[in-house]
């Protein structure tokens, strides 16, 4: 599963990191609270949350996240799109609720690793 | 007062460091959170420590700048590498902590609004730095500021958390 392919299917918009849109995603993990993403969320994960600030792109680029997910209409702060742009962490943003956007990508991602989801 | 987990017997001080730097973190603002961290991450990455060990004290610094960045004046994140472990200590001039015990409690915070909607303030921090260290230890002294030290051991043979 890549990036590209979350992004064309969802309809996202990619704010920042275009170039690694042809990145493989592992898996996902959704969240505001920033210790809990840095404790529990894995490398090649496409991190959901409704966070704009800048933090978020230190937390993508030291957990190695295959790229971050703003859910709701949320946008990134102007310092949080540099940052992404000069780092290449790759931001989508969607009008989309949260358990909407997470059941989608969950389903790809999940039916591409097998038959069964919940396994 | 002090927490602590792990015995320091294991961190043996005649130890040749490899490395040694201090890097400054700014108190008051998160402008630059998250910098110090990026450093190591890369620092450690050109040394070819494993990928674990690499992740886990990334997210030591990652917690501690961001402890520094919420609640003291300012403060410097200190590096050491042997071959055998990497030391991350975090010094901070600041309030100090009144309770540790408290502040090792998951969920507790002292964390004003603020600083929550930005997702931090949790409860969190202390706990993680303590879950990813192999000997992790916690002083402070009111009105002074915060030392924390947490010691990953670099294991070849054993990978993983």
């Amino acid at each position: 599963m890549y990036l590209k392919d979350i992004v064309l299917e969802l309809n996202l918009k990619v704010v920042s990191g275009e170039e690694r849109l042809t990145d493989e995603v592992l898996g996902g993990y959704v969240g505001d609270l920033l210790s809990d993403v840095m404790a529990n969320s894995k490398e090649g994960d496409l991190w959901i949350t409704r966070q704009i600030h800048q933090n978020i792109v230190a937390v993508a680029s030291l957990k190695d996240h295959a790229g971050i997910i703003l859910i709701q209409g949320c946008k990134p702060a102007a310092d949080t799109l540099d940052k992404a742009r000069k780092e290449g962490v790759p931001i989508m943003v969607t009008e989309m609720p949260g358990f909407e956007v997470i059941g989608r990508v969950y389903n790809m991602i999940a039916t591409k690793k097998g038959p069964d989801p919940s396994t | 007062m002090a927490a602590w987990k792990g015995s320091t017997t294991n961190v043996l001080s005649h130890e040749t460091a490899i490395y040694e730097n201090s890097f400054p973190v700014e108190g008051g603002t998160y402008e630059n959170a998250g910098h110090v961290s990026s450093q190591i991450k890369a620092l450690l990455k050109r040394m070819k420590i494993s990928k674990e060990v690499v992740r886990r004290a990334a997210l030591v610094t990652y917690e501690s700048e961001i402890n520094i960045c919420s609640y003291a004046r300012s403060g410097k994140i200190v590096l050491r590498v042997t071959p055998e472990h990497v030391t991350i200590e975090a010094i901070d001039e600041g309030q100090g902590i009144v309770d540790i015990e408290l502040a090792m409690q998951e969920g507790y915070s002292t964390a004003t609004d603020r600083i929550r909607e930005m997702g931090f303030g949790a409860g969190m921090g202390l706990c993680n730095i303590k879950n990813f260290s192999d000997f992790f230890r916690i002083t402070s002294e009111i009105g002074k500021g915060t030392h924390l030290k947490m010691v990953i051991r670099i294991d070849k043979d054993f990978d993983g958390i």
